[in-house]
Formats: structure tokens, C-alpha cells, sequence
């Protein structure tokens, strides 16, 4: 059942790492789908608080997967994910750093960064709607969600303070 | 264009414990500390070679910050470089998180705890949706190449289609209109 699960996520994870253009918001539907909806590994709600836990802890945000990993199969499965989403993406930074550079005003390259744009921002979006979706089920926590929203885009504000205030909103029985 | 030429040549070791630095000052975004400390502080990159290859690493798959890090390293040591840094953003933030999900484990259960969760779940899914808006509104969607936006946004939130199918499909799609109306 274990090296089952190891498989899983190895398998999951790192076809996650090739797919995620712009970075880990734009898989977390994705992730959400493999996780919640077909491998049953755990509730969106679950998976929306691992997601949050990722937000609040220092360091890059992709640290999601290893609580993922941990919670299906422990330490190994924890390792096991990290590396999965990791090492294809990273393997693929290394080859193509060193040419890009040669091509800096080539037409293909700039209609790749053109045309990726907008896709990356689709799946951005899709990201948030999805995950709204999971951590919310009342009307006060999409009042919470759509005010963080607007905070952030018209602030300069740090997020863990909203962050920390949410949480005491939700302390207080109000989420 | 940046005139002075990096001079600091940072050792492996100088890697590693620069990007652990870096990843644990990185509350909610670690980008802005890796421009700081890689640029401002340590002088490894001039400020055109850092936006340079930070770009790459934005539409290259993957985390961003891992692709950098990747880069960074293997700029100046080649494999051992790339791993050197690799190793440095990630081990620290994975022993913390690892720790705080073992709290969260013995604790989530807690009514209080439970609760508090729900209200910082909210929080960050309105911070993940924030960062999508941001993105849309800049300056390179203005134009019809946002159709493609809206088509993935459909596809993936409402049609709930395997991304790696549609990206298959629809990113090719979307670099050959690109290239074509870059004529």
C-alpha cells in the first residue's frame, strides 16, 4: 500500500513539475484534481488548510507538496514528493539556461513568453476559484477570502498580517 | 544596461548557506529576498542578468524560485552549483514546514485550532486569487492574446479538464498566434 502511494505521488508530482509554467499557483487546480478528486488522498477542506500551512511557513511556496507527501506516506512519501515536483523542472532550468541567452531577441522566443502569458494567467485564476471553492462553505469566509483580495491588490500591506487576522476571525467563530 | 561586471565569485558553501538565508526570510514570496541578497547584497549578478534570468525561470515550468536557484548555482559551479543552491532553499523550509505539520497533525483537531485554520485558509485562497488579478492586469494581456486567458480559465475552473491534456493542446495554440501576430 505504501510503495503504492510512494508511486502515486512520484508519478503525480513530477508530471505536475513539467506542466507547472509560471510557477506553483498555476497547478494547484491540477494538484487539487490528483489529490482530492482521484486519488481520494484527503478533503478539499484538508487540502485547502495544508495549502494555508505551506503560505504561513518560511520559504517557497511548492512546500505544499511535502506536507502532501507527508500526510499519504509519511517522512519517505514527504521526500518523495519534494524531489518528484522538483528535480524534472529543475533538470530542464539547468539544460535551458544555458542557451537562452544566445536567443535573447529571436521571434520564437518572444512569442513563447507571449503566448504563455495569458495561459499562466488563466491557470492562476482557475488556481484561486478552485481553492476558494475548498476553504470556504460559509458567507463570512468568501467575505474573508474577497477582502484579502482586494487588500492585497490595493496595499502594500504584508500578507501575514491578514493572514494572522484572519485567523483570529476564524478563532473567534465568525469563518 | 548595468556596466559592472560581478565580481564576487561565490564558493559552493557560499551558495548553500546564502540560499538557506534567503528561504527563510521568505514569508509569502521569496523572489524579492533572492533579488536583494543575489543582487544588491552579494553583487553575483548585475540587475539586467538577474531580471534576465528571473524571466526565464517565470515561464520555464516548475517553482520559480527553485528554477533560480538551479540557475544562480549553475551559473558559477555548473552541477555542483545547482545543487549547492537547490539544497540551501529547500532543506531548511522543508524540516520547518515538516514541523509545523506535525503540529498541525496533534492539533488541527482542536476546535480552536480548527476554527483559526478555517479563517487563514480563506485568507489565502483570496491572496492566491489577488496574485491572479495582478498577473491579468498587466500590461501584456491588454491585447486579443487574452482570449486565451479566458479559454484556460474555462477549460481548467469550470470544465475541470486534466491540464496536462490542455496544455498540450492550447499552449502551442497560443505561441503560434503569438508568433503570428508578432509579424
Amino acid at each position: 500500500m505504501n510503495d503504492t502511494a510512494l508511486a502515486d505521488l512520484a508519478l503525480d508530482f513530477s508530471l505536475l513539475s513539467l506542466f507547472a509554467i509560471g510557477g506553483v499557483i498555476t497547478v494547484l487546480p491540477e494538484m487539487h484534481r490528483s489529490v482530492v478528486e482521484v486519488r481520494g488522498w484527503m478533503s478539499g477542506a484538508e487540502f485547502a488548510h495544508l495549502f494555508a500551512l505551506a503560505q504561513v511557513s518560511p520559504g517557497p511556496n511548492i512546500l505544499v507538496v511535502s506536507l502532501i507527501g507527508w500526510k499519504v506516506a509519511g517522512l519517505q512519501g514527504a521526500a518523495v514528493a519534494t524531489a518528484a515536483v522538483c528535480v524534472p523542472s529543475s533538470v530542464l532550468a539547468f539544460a535551458v539556461s544555458k542557451i537562452w541567452q544566445r536567443f535573447r531577441d529571436a521571434r520564437w522566443r518572444l512569442a513563447i513568453e507571449d503566448g504563455l502569458v495569458p495561459v499562466t494567467v488563466g491557470l492562476m485564476l482557475a488556481g484561486g476559484y478552485l481553492i476558494t471553492l475548498s476553504a470556504d462553505d460559509s458567507v463570512i469566509g468568501f467575505a474573508v477570502t474577497a477582502v484579502t483580495a482586494a487588500v492585497v491588490l490595493t496595499t502594500r500591506i504584508h500578507p501575514l498580517w491578514l493572514f494572522g487576522a484572519a485567523g483570529l476571525l476564524g478563532l473567534a467563530g465568525w469563518v | 544596461m548595468n556596466e559592472a561586471p560581478p565580481s564576487t565569485i561565490p564558493g559552493t558553501g557560499e551558495l548553500f548557506l546564502r540560499f538557506t538565508q534567503i528561504a527563510v526570510s521568505g514569508f509569502g514570496g521569496v523572489g524579492p529576498w533572492a533579488q536583494r541578497m543575489v543582487v544588491e547584497e552579494r553583487g553575483w549578478l548585475s540587475a539586467e542578468e538577474f531580471t534576465d534570468m528571473m524571466s526565464l525561470c517565470q515561464f520555464l515550468p516548475g517553482p520559480n524560485i527553485v528554477n533560480l536557484a538551479v540557475c544562480v548555482g549553475a551559473r558559477f559551479h555548473g552541477v555542483r552549483g545547482a545543487l549547492a543552491a537547490f539544497a540551501g532553499l529547500m532543506a531548511g523550509p522543508f524540516v520547518i514546514i515538516l514541523a509545523l505539520g506535525v503540529l498541525y497533525t496533534q492539533y488541527g483537531d482542536l476546535p480552536a485550532v480548527a476554527s483559526a485554520f478555517r479563517g487563514i485558509s480563506a485568507a489565502a485562497a483570496g491572496f492566491i486569487v489577488a496574485m491572479g488579478l495582478k498577473m491579468a492586469a498587466s500590461r501584456r494581456l491588454r491585447s486579443a492574446m487574452a482570449v486565451f486567458a479566458v479559454i484556460t480559465f474555462i477549460s481548467i475552473a469550470l470544465v475541470r479538464l486534466p491540464l496536462g491534456v490542455f496544455l498540450l493542446v492550447a499552449a502551442p495554440v497560443s505561441v503560434a498566434a503569438a508568433f503570428w501576430r508578432r509579424k
